[in-house]
């Protein structure tokens, strides 16, 4: 019910979107919407162009054509600045300073309170790791505390770069949890990852392949649309559909 | 207020890295020792070394700079900064402040050394000595923040090092006066920013007299410095292809 009433107001609208990389067109003409609300997964393999369409949300990517309004306002403009919480692909904090000082230094140019650093090394469940330096921390614990990073300041978008890479089951299960509390907060979640089965644990689902988008549902509709119960299966189906 | 967030952070790192922090310190202060016993003459060591004194620190800050500022380039950590609401001005200027307050610490170490241990004497004021070294340092670490912008790997950040450094440190006057360089090598001179700081380093170690010349020197050398930070903060995009 909840999920139903935050999804009227619409977080990311993206139309006609092109992106142009070393000569290869590598998004080609995406449009989609993330409500507020509600997680939405960017599904598909390695390389078909997840990583550039998030970097253009959060308004990083030079784009050859098309609009991407985040928010209200185009994507990169400055009032966006402290309403986005964005998590790259490798960890993007500083392996020479221990979790707290890098959360104390983001919030602080975040302009969030210095309590919200204690709040997220919670929510990511690096609280007995939180005085370690980051070279020092697992792979797992590394992608953790970047995704830490992008909760300071309670966001209203967050954008996540395959944020469950290299976690072991329990973990990447608490993850999915917090990230459908926050949503349950209202935050709009848009969060890619090449493994299927994590499709399932969202609310709406982006199938991408080739730099454009096969499918834009939900979770259940794929299946219903494709007759396979299993979301791998589906993706196959709609491949093989569109080959 | 986020550029000084920036020099917090930077300082921070720099003290969970304490050899780093030593060879910064330390190492102009030993080469100078290491002079000193080549030449094995006061005199000859007070010729040479005011100019080195301002010539070491500009060189390991070109270095220090230009790695650890491609470092945040290729961590995606810049990345994530362009995502935030910090301007590069305040990104670079939280790296000088951070660079130039370690720069006081080298120059001072180094210039206490010198004028005590090595039997350096200057005519003029060291404080004014000191001050010239410093902003030496702040020059190399600027050109370094530029310089980091046309590195795409470490590799060729190191090699930045000779390439921007020492044609500036051959042509600086240090080796022969630049007024006896062919008529050409003596412009080149001109337009090089060392050159002036050099010039500037001699004149105090010369004379106490403050004049015009030295002036303009020091405005040469901080203007010089200003340019690349600015140069600096216009490589920084916050899209990139």
């Amino acid at each position: 019910m909840t999920i139903q009433r935050m999804a009227n107001s619409v977080a990311v609208s993206v139309d006609g979107l092109r992106v142009v990389r070393g000569g290869r067109e590598v998004v080609r003409g995406v449009a989609f919407e993330v409500p507020s609300g509600t997680v939405t997964g960017l599904l598909g393999p390695s390389g078909c162009g997840k990583t550039t369409l998030l970097r253009a949300v959060v308004g990083v990517q030079v784009v050859a054509g098309g609009t991407v309004t985040v928010l209200g306002h185009p994507a990169g403009s400055a009032v966006l600045r402290d309403r986005i919480g964005y998590s790259t692909q490798s960890p993007s904090v500083y392996a020479d300073l221990t979790v707290r000082e890098n959360l104390r230094y983001f919030a602080s140019v975040l302009k969030a309170p210095a309590s919200d650093v204690d709040r997220v090394v919670d929510e990511v469940g690096l609280k007995g790791q939180a005085d370690q330096l980051v070279n020092t921390l697992s792979g797992g614990e590394r992608g953790r505390a970047s995704l830490a990073v992008a909760l300071l300041g309670r966001p209203e978008l967050i954008v996540l770069d395959e944020p469950t890479v290299g976690l072991d089951p329990v973990l990447r299960e608490e993850l999915w949890n917090l990230f459908h509390d926050l949503a349950d907060r209202g935050a709009a979640l848009l969060v890619s990852s090449h493994v299927m089965d994590e499709a399932a644990r969202c609310d709406r689902l982006l199938l991408m392949r080739d730099g454009e988008l096969l499918a834009d549902d939900t979770p259940q509709a794929l299946r219903e649309r494709t007759g396979s119960p299993d979301l791998e299966q589906a993706f196959l189906a709609l491949v093989r559909g569109t080959a | 207020m986020n550029t000084l967030a920036t020099t917090r952070r930077i300082l921070t790192q720099l003290r969970h890295d304490h050899r780093t922090v030593a060879l910064m310190v330390l190492l102009p202060s030993v080469l100078l020792v290491l002079l000193r016993y080549v030449f094995d003459s006061e005199q000859a060591f007070s010729r040479a070394a005011p100019a080195l004194l301002g010539v070491f620190p500009f060189a390991i800050m070109f270095i220090v700079t230009s790695i650890t500022t491609l470092r945040e380039r290729l961590t995606a950590t810049l990345e994530r900064l362009m995502t935030m609401p910090i301007g590069k001005l305040d990104l670079l200027l939280g790296y000088a402040l951070a660079f130039g307050l370690v720069a006081v610490v080298q120059v001072a170490v180094a210039a206490t050394v010198a004028l005590t241990w090595l039997g350096l004497e200057i005519e003029g004021s060291v404080a004014l000595l000191v001050l010239i070294a410093v902003l030496d340092a702040l020059l190399g670490m600027a050109l370094g923040l530029f310089a980091s912008a046309f590195a795409r790997t470490e590799f060729q950040a190191v090699q930045f090092m000779p390439a921007i450094v020492m044609p500036q440190v051959l042509l600086c006057g240090l080796f022969v006066p630049r007024d006896e360089m062919a008529t050409a090598l003596n412009w080149i001179s001109d337009a090089l920013p060392l050159s002036y700081a050099v010039d500037a380093l001699t004149q105090v170690t010369r004379s106490s007299e403050v004049d015009g010349t030295l002036v303009r020197n020091l405005l040469v050398i901080a203007g010089c410095a200003l340019a690349a930070l600015l140069l600096g903060a216009a490589t920084l995009r916050r899209r990139t292809p």
